[in-house]
């Protein structure tokens, strides 16, 4: 479908399958929001207060970036719903032309802030810029979200960690899926901006059986897979994540949210993924990690101050087309700009190895570059994460 | 030594001190040249601060000239030996042309740790004691296709005896004449200029004693030591580079260390500087500012295809220029302060102020951004604001010296002073 029909069919998302693979429950897709037209396997970086720290909009669209996300509590905090609608929108302020998600402002609540409350209005808590007490309501968070004008936005879901068990995490999913229902209510531009739903029910398979029925009834755009990579056993999570994608429509996007790490990608593409974000790949990248095919790479290590090579031989990004390990490692003693060095290739690692899978899809060999993809990662057979290979093997791949 | 290639073309001298030139014949093969007077592009270790070489180059006309300082090199020395092939590749430099200075401008230095034989720079993991050995050795793996030969420049104590700024005098000459003898003896040096430096404190014999026997020396050009910002106020400094300036040949070029200020730029090659290190920008981009002050003199302010940066409104409550401080006291705040050339970014009265930082700013945060934006960064203490700060405050400055050469082209230096120092009255507000 062109991108001009897609728009004019008066539905801001339209997913169209391109592939699937007859092994795995991989799919690549073409998205095509709003601003422009993604590519499934997605990964979005993360752009917490309307900015990718330390490279600018022209860097990463030069990356081949086309979705990125904000963050509605820390944009909501500063500089505020208002200032931002005032500038055209987060797009406006930052001046990003392609495509934003914003997430709710509900992690940021448990994970961030001291938590007053939760009611059934919402998430009451302190600012932690002048202590006042502010209340996030579903209504609340969608009005933040409508000034920011993110393509896709993330309902308010009543969060909780998926360490948690018992009573509560079940009174958190019912309670996300009537918020889901106030959050779709108080959208005011469902005609230009994307509401995905988030399903709950943490590692119990029969309240997320529930919250997926419950949620799959409404007809939101997209789906995320929520209260998951917090922390639990991967043994649990990648059930879950395989359980939830059972049980989502085909012709809708899912969304796992806060995975990052390559492995957790490859894995959870073959599981029937097809968006992430994770802010791991830009902040490790901070510390001076650079992320590589065969695991990561400590520039700040005293073993690559005579390293003339680059991060990795083989990468085309502006970092190891120009630089050696050797100079990135000298000049973390100087300058931050060897932060951004590092953030540009990590960013680009992130979306090469992306575009590699979903090409693999499409071409039909996506179990061929698992298989090539975990001997590269990892030294031998007997250090594959066994997660990893029940997972595989639960969609029919097994590694030798 | 071999002949320099280095050439100083000057196509006008104004009143016999300021000149207008271009500084050719640069570079291993001759090819680039530098107009002056005119900036070098100052880096940490290669680096101009912040920016990756994508970033850099949304800056156009860069100058052809990169400082790199010991103070960042010197360091990895051994990392430097062992691959052999300078300091230009191993930081995967554009084509550019490298000059190697002592001490980073931009940073507070230490006192009390040079000796007869030796400076010290501080790099990260502490003090490096040079002696000129270790010092040429260092040249030699750098590989520059310039530097500054080793020199005594801590004069800047207002408690400087003058003892202590003759032994200044005295330990810089021995160390030109040790660093040009090693230098002839080296063939990893062939075809790399060097500088001597003038030093003398902020006595006047002593300058001119520096001068003259510096002069007698067999340098490229000459570098002015010991006068930077905050150490003396601008009027001795005028009177010390004039009597220097008399002393020294005119077809060689004079490189003012530690000086950035607009002001003070103009002060100074009003005095017969030909070269300014480039730091000002990146102390203003630190303290989270943006260069703004006007320094279009051209007749026609609506002139095809560019119109003239400009201050967007007469800031109420700004800074006063800074209060020169009694000689010799080294001023650190003075460094750091912020001046009147810029507008500061985090105060709250930008928060919804969505013009580009200045007017007609081609830079690639002017086209892209607002002040908006950048306050935001500021405040949440992002990364970005560093990145585009520099770019534009880069970028304002590099203006501001082709705006000072077309200046002296066309006789208006006058008109330009007094734009630059805001002499006369109130700045026209632009209409949008």
């Amino acid at each position: 479908m062109s991108f001009k029909k897609a728009l004019s069919a008066a539905s801001p998302l339209t997913l169209r399958v391109v592939a699937e693979c007859p092994v795995t429950k991989a799919r690549a897709c073409d998205l095509v929001l709003p601003h422009s037209a993604v590519s499934t396997p997605v990964f979005m970086p993360v752009g917490t207060q309307g900015t990718l720290k330390g490279i600018t909009v022209d860097q990463l669209e030069g990356l081949g970036c086309h979705i990125c996300l904000g963050n509605t509590y820390h944009l909501g905090m500063r500089p505020g719903p208002d200032l931002i609608e005032k500038a055209n929108g987060l797009h406006g302020f930052m001046n990003w032309k392609r495509n934003l998600l914003t997430d709710s402002g509900g992690f940021q609540m448990v994970s961030l802030v001291e938590l007053s409350e939760v009611t059934e209005e919402g998430v009451k808590f302190k600012s932690p810029y002048d202590g006042k007490e502010i209340l996030l309501s579903p209504e609340k968070s969608i009005s933040i979200q409508n000034s920011l004008g993110s393509d896709i936005m993330m309902q308010l879901d009543d969060v909780v960690s998926s360490t948690v068990t018992g009573p509560r995490v079940e009174e958190a999913m019912h309670r996300s899926i009537r918020w889901l229902d106030r959050c779709i209510a108080a959208n005011k531009n469902p005609d230009k901006q994307n509401l995905f739903a988030i399903i709950q029910g943490g590692l119990n398979a029969e309240l997320r059986r529930t919250c997926l029925d419950e949620m799959t009834k409404r007809d939101v755009p997209g789906f995320a897979i929520g209260g998951l990579s917090g922390g639990e056993e991967k043994d649990d999570f990648w059930r879950m994540v395989t359980l939830s994608t059972d049980h989502l429509p085909r012709e809708k996007p899912r969304y796992l949210m806060g995975v990052g790490y390559a492995v957790d990608l490859v894995v959870c593409v073959a599981l029937g993924c097809d968006m992430f974000d994770c802010v791991f790949p830009t902040r490790t990248a901070r510390f001076g990690s650079a992320l590589v095919p065969w695991g990561s790479l400590q520039v700040k290590q005293k073993q690559y101050a005579k390293d003339l090579q680059p991060i990795d031989p083989d990468c085309k990004c502006p970092t190891c087309k120009r630089h050696s390990r050797a100079y990135l490692h000298a000049l973390f003693k100087s300058d931050t700009a060897a932060m951004h060095h590092i953030t540009i290739h990590n960013i680009a690692y992130q979306l090469t190895l992306m575009r590699s899978v979903r090409q693999s899809i499409v071409e039909g060999r996506f179990p061929e570059f698992i298989r090539t993809f975990m001997k590269r990662m990892f030294p031998s057979r007997d250090q594959y994460p066994s997660w990893a290979v029940d997972a595989l093997a639960s969609v029919n791949v097994t590694l030798e | 030594m071999a002949g320099s290639r280095m050439k100083l073309e000057l196509s006008r001298v104004v009143q016999g001190r300021s000149r207008l030139g271009v500084l050719t014949g640069l570079g291993r093969t001759g090819q680039h040249s530098l107009e002056v007077p005119g900036c070098l592009l100052y880096t940490h270790f290669g680096t101009v601060p912040h920016l990756t070489q994508d970033t850099l180059h949304t800056l156009s006309d860069l100058p052809s000239v990169t400082q790199v300082t010991l103070s960042h090199v010197a360091e990895h020395q051994e990392v430097l030996e062992e691959f052999k092939d300078g300091f230009r590749k191993f930081a995967g430099l554009h084509d550019t042309v490298l000059y190697c200075a002592l001490h980073d401008p931009a940073a507070a230095c230490a006192t009390g740790y040079t000796t007869n034989k030796t400076v010290s720079v501080w790099g990260s993991g502490g003090r490096i004691e040079l002696t000129v050995a270790k010092f040429m050795a260092l040249q030699k793996t750098v590989q520059p296709d310039w530097y500054q030969s080793m020199a005594d420049g801590e004069t800047w104590q207002s408690n400087t005896s003058r003892k202590r700024v003759r032994k200044s005098v005295d330990r810089t000459l021995a160390h030109l004449d040790e660093c040009l003898l090693e230098h002839q003896k080296s063939q990893e040096l062939e075809g790399v200029e060097v500088f001597g430096v003038v030093e003398g404190g902020d006595i006047l014999e002593e300058r001119i004693r520096s001068a003259k026997e510096t002069a007698k020396r067999p340098v490229a050009g000459f570098c002015l030591d010991g006068l930077q910002t905050g150490c003396m106020e601008q009027a001795l400094r005028t009177q010390l580079i004039t009597a220097v300036t008399k002393e020294l040949p005119e077809d060689k070029p004079r490189l003012l260390q530690g000086v950035g200020r607009p002001d003070e730029v103009l002060a100074c090659a009003e005095a017969g500087v030909d070269l300014f290190e480039s730091f000002f920008p990146f102390q203003v981009t630190e303290r989270g500012c943006a260069l703004c002050f006007d320094y279009d003199v051209s007749p026609d302010p609506e002139r095809a295809g560019r119109a003239p940066p400009a201050v967007l409104e007469l800031e109420e409550n700004r800074e006063t220029p800074v209060v020169a401080q009694q000689n010799g006291d080294l001023n650190l705040d003075e460094r750091t302060q912020m001046t009147s050339f810029e507008i500061d970014l985090k105060d709250k009265r930008y928060q919804d102020d969505f013009r580009p930082l200045v007017e007609g700013c081609g830079c690639y945060c002017c086209k892209n951004h607002q002040r908006a934006y950048l306050h935001h960064l500021l405040v949440t203490n992002e990364l970005l604001a560093g990145v585009l700060l520099m770019i534009h405050n880069t970028a304002h400055y590099l203006g501001f010296f082709r705006a000072l050469r077309e200046a002296l082209a066309g006789d208006k230096l006058d008109l330009l002073k007094r734009r630059v120092l805001r002499e006369g009255g109130r700045q026209t507000e632009r209409k949008d």
